[in-house]
């Protein structure tokens, strides 16, 4: 490569870096915790809640909604999903059918009282960690700048990769020079440690960038794909009263059978149009776990209107959620998930480093 | 050997790895998960080892 080359390269991966390390940090360092959310959750008392009834008859769909309701008065059904480990129903309610995010009243209901699961103690904690990570609280602009700097993040890997063949010309991979000054050796560092973890940080920085494009993805779901089963209905106010829950369910299941219900989204929500229930399945093999179509519902007469297959952009974001949790492969899965995001944190720490110590410095006592 | 493989040889080895095993778990469980982790985890085994050997 031309040195000219090799200068823009640098100013590439310098410029694309200095932007985006502050919150690459943050992200890595609220990430680590995140990796073993479920872990935490358990250790903080989520195991030890056990069912009123445990051996009880579970009540169905329409009572546990109307036991949410009831705490929450005034307040229409949003979203409702179930615990896979334990007999607990979760309704999200709120003021009104597009409430925004913020006043969304999240109520795990257990399905053999009725009553309302505690929060677990600490769980405050890993909900705000979760916030900071996705979206910094920001909503929507927030995890959309999030997404930007993945970008920026992702030409600093790929700048970084080009840059990092002119400093091993006369190098073996991996050597560090730690006999000479800090600058070189942390320069090595930097080096390997990026290089062993570039393909694992390109997909997770990769799949995250794509996460932070749920609410446009959805949303151009909504727009393209739903718009067509909308017509019939047009004029129509959204439906005062909504048919049972319980039926929609059992419908769906009828309509896509050997399939787990993952959740059911309410009339004039983000995940529904005005006039239907969609009730979300899952395959459940390995691969068609992660993604989820829709029975939908017609809201008033309890009829299935259509099942819907996922266009490929759903499909692409429904798959990018495990590649950036880390979560499809056991707890060793997840302890390489850790480690490489240590990893990450150090090759983010040295590149700020030989930055503020003058990285020119650095290049000129090449061997 | 050439330059590139000499400078390149080991990354695209690990990055070829680790595909396949950011892959494998996601295709199934059990041994696609052993293969996930073998994949993912040699990356890391080799850096201990140039890390430990290679110093000057």
């Amino acid at each position: 490569m031309k040195p000219g080359a090799v200068r823009a390269w640098s100013l590439v991966h310098k410029w694309t870096s200095l932007v985006c390390t502050l919150f690459l940090l943050m992200l890595c360092l609220t990430g680590l915790p995140l990796i073993f959310h479920r872990e935490i959750d358990d250790a903080l008392g989520h195991d030890k809640w056990k069912p009123a009834n445990p051996s009880g008859p579970l009540m169905d769909y329409d009572q546990v909604l109307k036991a949410a309701l009831e705490r929450n008065p005034g307040h229409v059904p949003l979203f409702m999903s179930f615990d896979t480990d334990r007999p607990v129903v979760n309704v999200t309610s709120g003021p009104t059918p597009d409430a925004k995010e913020t006043d969304m009243v999240f109520s795990p209901i257990d399905q053999t009282s009725g009553d309302p699961v505690p929060d677990v103690p600490g769980g405050g904690v890993m909900d705000f960690i979760l916030q900071l990570h996705t979206d910094m609280f920001l909503g929507l602009p927030g995890m959309l700048f999030l997404g930007g700097m993945g970008v920026l993040f992702t030409a600093s890997i790929v700048s970084g990769v080009v840059v990092y063949a002119p400093f091993m010309r006369r190098m073996k991979f991996g050597t560090v020079r730690r006999s000479r000054s800090s600058k070189l050796k942390w320069l090595d560092y930097h080096n390997v440690l990026g290089m062993v973890t570039v393909a694992w940080v390109l997909v997770v920085g990769l799949t995250g960038v794509i996460n932070t494009l749920a609410d446009p993805i959805f949303e151009t779901w909504k727009t393209n794909q739903l718009a067509a089963l909308t017509a019939p209905y047009k004029g129509e106010a959204l439906p005062a009263k909504i048919a049972s829950v319980q039926q929609a369910v059992d419908t769906a299941r009828k309509a896509m059978p050997g399939m787990t219900v993952q959740f059911v989204a309410f009339p004039g929500g983000g995940f529904s149009t005005d006039h239907h229930m969609a009730v979300f399945l899952h395959g459940n093999t390995p691969l068609t776990k992660h993604i989820a179509e829709p029975a939908l519902i017609d809201a008033r007469t309890g009829a299935l209107t259509a099942v819907e297959k996922m266009p490929w952009y759903v499909e692409t974001l429904a798959l990018s959620k495990p590649l950036h949790f880390g979560d499809y492969g056991g707890l060793p899965l997840k302890i390489i998930w850790a480690i490489l995001d240590l990893i990450t944190i150090v090759v983010l720490a040295s590149g700020l480093y030989l930055w503020l110590g003058g990285r020119r410095k650095a290049v000129a006592v090449e061997p | 050997m050439s330059s590139f493989l000499k400078i390149f040889g080991w990354p695209t080895v690990l990055a070829i790895l680790s595909l396949i095993g950011l892959v494998g778990a996601l295709v199934g469980d059990g041994p696609w998960d052993w293969l996930s982790w073998l994949c993912l985890g040699f990356p890391l085994a080799v850096l201990g080892w140039v890390l430990k050997t290679r110093r000057s």
